[in-house]
């Protein structure tokens, strides 16, 4: 009897609860508080990361500021990670999202992904400069430190033929190639960026084309289709003036073929 | 072969066991080469760690106190730190350090032969201890009255009848040194462990590979098992027991 009854409290509670989710509309609602709540990495160099003022900067949070503009309102910036962020934008802890987040079929079950993509990641290595890394093709049966797990693992070795040796973690890969255990670490391009821009790093660079491309997914909240939609233009107008590829160069990012191509599509 | 590797494929079509160890030409290589490492590292570790041990077990009785100095530092260092500290300690520690022109003279798979050598040496320079402790005191007093140097009373008298006294503790030490060959996995020594997780997650059939681990361990420890209780049968000295 008591789990009954308090199983219809919680529907009851539902009820009152989800008509007041499907008939929000996030748009005005940002407008009157006047404030635009994005969640963006805060650890992810150069995408989103703390100046030396603690700030959260990067490439992101300018796309974030673009929208906070283009909306009229002011921004704050919410740092999130690959862990909380679907969390934080289906609680309405923030209205957009930001970081990183890779596009798939599975996610797009759960929050609104706004078509175009914004960005994309692939797959590169980072080597050593003198170790002279011209192609693909010229990894083949040479050692390269690899992550355990990694999505990327089996074509690299069974396409192009590269000798992996993975590791548990980014550290201990990272060690491996200082040590000279690999002749190259093959990781997300974007976080190689990021690793080239450490001053520890100098002697390393990312000599290759990124493959596997993985696009990038801005997100709402489910249901959310005018502020997609407002979100869609923005994007869309990011890739036809070529802002996604002056902010490449602002930020110090090698310039992605993903980047490219949109806007030659949009243009 | 084809139809066994057609058959593996229609297994995993009809119930979902999907044992791409078979019929991926892929998958079936690195196994099979990840399967020939583990050998490989468990039978050098296993020589190296029985060499160590009887040299170790001789040097802990010698007259010079420098060489049962250091034999007592080894064993505390090696019998109480973790294994995959010390694989740690000496790939990504003591292998930055020792580096030649062109890169690291010594592999992964280098290191984990020093290093599971080395761990399981400790243990059985204690073990080749007990069983030399074990021989009668009398005995070696005969040895010497029969004019035999401490050496060869070492190699011909103490050492042969010592060892029978240590193969069962012996066997425990090696069965371990087998299945501790997994941490190699660690430093990205190619073995069993190291190759089935590159299998599950590209293929994600981790419960199934879960199930072939189990089994291949098995049958490779049942193998070392096996072939050590034979060699204690052989050399079994009628009427001398513990």
């Amino acid at each position: 009897m008591r789990i009954r009854s308090m199983l219809g409290m919680i529907a009851v509670a539902l009820g009152v609860v989800a008509p007041g989710l499907a008939n929000a509309d996030a748009m005005a609602d940002i407008k009157a508080k006047g404030v635009l709540i994005v969640g963006t990495k805060a650890d992810y160099r150069p995408f989103g990361f703390l100046d030396p003022s603690g700030k959260v900067v990067g490439f992101e949070p300018d796309l974030a500021a673009d929208i906070a503009k283009r909306l009229g309102v002011k921004l704050e910036l919410v740092p999130v990670v690959a862990a909380n962020r679907i969390q934080f934008l289906q609680q309405g802890k923030i209205d957009l999202m930001i970081a990183t987040m890779s596009d798939t079929p599975e996610r797009r079950k759960i929050v609104d992904i706004v078509e175009p993509n914004y960005y994309g990641s692939g797959t590169n290595v980072m080597a050593k400069k003198s170790a002279g890394v011209k192609s693909w093709e010229g990894l083949k049966g040479q050692k390269v430190c690899l992550i355990q797990g990694a999505f990327y693992n089996k074509e690299l070795q069974e396409k192009y033929g590269v000798e992996g040796v993975a590791f548990p973690g980014t550290a201990e890969a990272l060690t491996a190639l200082r040590n000279g255990n690999c002749v190259g670490f093959a990781y997300d391009d974007t976080a190689i960026a990021g690793e080239l821009q450490k001053p520890e790093n100098g002697d390393y660079e990312m000599p290759l084309t990124s493959i596997l491309v993985q696009p990038w997914g801005i997100s709402v909240k489910q249901g959310e289709k005018a502020f997609a939609d407002f979100v869609s233009k923005a994007v869309i107008d990011w890739h036809k003036t070529g802002q996604i590829v002056a902010l490449e160069k602002k930020w110090g990012i090698k310039p992605t073929k993903f980047a490219e191509e949109m806007q030659a599509k949009y243009k | 072969m084809q139809p066994v590797w057609d058959w593996f494929r229609w297994l995993n079509q009809a119930t979902g066991i999907n044992l791409t160890i078979f019929y991926d030409a892929f998958d079936r290589t690195r196994f099979a080469s990840g399967f020939w490492m583990t050998v490989k590292l468990s039978v050098i570790c296993i020589v190296l760690s029985i060499l160590i041990g009887i040299l170790g077990a001789w040097a802990q009785g010698s007259r010079h106190r420098i060489l049962r100095g250091a034999m007592h530092w080894y064993i505390q260092a090696f019998r109480n730190t973790p294994p995959l500290v010390q694989l740690y300690f000496f790939y990504f520690g003591l292998g930055s350090l020792i580096t030649g022109v062109t890169g690291p003279l010594v592999t992964n798979v280098g290191w984990a032969i020093v290093s599971l050598s080395f761990f399981a040496g400790a243990f059985n320079v204690e073990i080749f201890r007990a069983g030399i402790e074990a021989v009668p005191r009398t005995t070696i007093e005969a040895a010497a009255s029969l004019g035999f140097s401490r050496w060869q009373t070492y190699r011909q008298i103490v050492f042969p009848l010592a060892f029978r006294i240590s193969l069962p503790a012996l066997n425990n030490n090696l069965i371990n040194l087998v299945k501790t060959t997994t941490l190699a996995y660690a430093i990205a020594v190619p073995e069993m462990l190291y190759v089935s997780s590159q299998i599950w997650s590209d293929e994600l059939n981790v419960p199934v590979m879960m199930n072939v681990l189990l089994l291949c361990y098995f049958l490779l420890v049942g193998i070392v098992v096996w072939m050590m209780s034979r060699w204690e049968r052989a050399v079994r000295v009628p009427g001398f027991g513990v």
